[in-house]
């Protein structure tokens, strides 16, 4: 009665895990090409608010970022109050002007034209910090300014 | 002596090491955010001229301290703010010459007279929230990019948010110069005059 063997004595296969570096170098490809490394730490909070009428930055060496939101929790000891970061470095407004002219003669002449200011603000911050930004912009003559924001509708900006 | 084989290296342990280059490239990356609203400033003059501006071509956008929004003097909430953005922006209501033969809007004599003169003006106080203020000029801009849709659909058949991604698509020289005139053309037809005031201090 060969017919009735018992199913359970036989064992299934086991799986192959050769294959599985393989699949993982796969992911660690995707991940080591798509990661871009910031070029600043950022030591305000950086929340950007959302709109969806939004224009893409295409060259990013034409990118200068000015940060402003409240400090870090880890830079509580700066206070509670909204401020500019330039580079790595909290700023004053009237450090702007250098910070600007800096990054312009790093650039090559062509290019200069076409650079482009990216505002890249905290959702919960005062307008008058944005407004004086943007006054010391203007005297700078560094008129195209871009407000970075996420991508989404104008009432995710509402939402708790 | 006997040929010995070189001894295999044992790759095991492959799978780990690649797990903590993955595992690290995970933790690191940061996916940027490199788009938004591009808004271009006006140059700073030592003395400005003030231009003789018609009340009626004046669209007030106001945000108070508390966030509130009021256009030309009434509350409204920021929903509304679209639709009437466009109905002041299309109303074309000038006299003869001076009114616009493809604006659909009501034509009424208090509002503006054509795109071309029709100006925004965004006043918002220092102690404004920046999320609110980007939401409400998104909601103009907007309002220009659905004026100017409809209109390049009408003429090309085609909207403008997709005549100015072809653009950038385009390869060819002679398709990119077409593309460029016309894209010039609709803008100046809804030009974008939107006007930011120095913030404020309301009391």
């Amino acid at each position: 009665m060969s017919k009735f063997k018992n199913t359970k004595s036989i064992q299934l296969p086991e799986i192959s895990t050769a294959s599985l570096p393989d699949i993982v170098f796969m992911l660690l490809f995707f991940f080591m090409v798509a990661t871009v490394m910031r070029d600043d730490t950022l030591l305000v909070k950086n929340e950007l608010p959302f709109a969806d009428q939004v224009e893409k930055l295409d060259n990013k060496s034409l990118i200068m970022n000015i940060y402003a939101g409240k400090p870090n929790s880890r830079y509580k000891n700066i206070g509670t109050e909204a401020r500019i970061q330039l580079n790595d470095k909290f700023s004053d407004v009237n450090d702007i002007k250098a910070f600007i002219l800096a990054e312009r003669t790093s650039k090559r002449e062509q290019l200069r034209p076409f650079l482009i200011t990216s505002l890249r603000v905290d959702s919960d911050t005062n307008m008058g910090l944005v407004g004086d930004i943007k006054k010391e912009l203007r005297k700078v003559q560094a008129l195209k300014i871009n407000y970075t924001a996420r991508t989404g509708e104008a009432a995710d900006n509402f939402k708790p | 002596m006997a040929r010995r084989l070189a001894p295999s290296v044992n790759a095991g342990s492959m799978a780990d090491i690649a797990f903590l280059l993955l595992i690290f490239f995970l933790v690191s990356t940061t996916i940027e955010t490199d788009s938004g609203i591009s808004r271009k400033l006006p140059p700073l003059i030592d003395d400005p001229t003030t231009a003789d501006i018609k009340k009626k071509n004046l669209f007030r956008v106001e945000l108070n301290q508390l966030n509130e929004l009021l256009v030309e003097g009434k509350p409204m909430v920021i929903g509304d703010l679209k639709s009437a953005a466009i109905a002041f922006l299309d109303n074309g209501g000038g006299p003869g010459d001076r009114s616009c033969d493809y604006c659909k809007g009501q034509r009424d004599t208090q509002s503006s007279d054509n795109p071309n003169k029709a100006i925004i003006s965004l006043i918002n106080s220092r102690e404004t929230n920046y999320a609110t203020c980007i939401a409400v000029q998104n909601e103009l801009v907007s309002a220009y990019t659905d004026l100017r849709n409809r209109e390049a659909q009408r003429l090309y058949g085609i909207s403008f948010v997709e005549m100015k991604k072809n653009l950038k698509d385009a390869r060819d020289n002679n398709d990119r110069r077409r593309l460029r005139e016309r894209i010039k053309k609709i803008q100046a037809m809804y030009p974008e005059k939107l006007s930011e005031a120095e913030p404020v201090n309301q009391y």
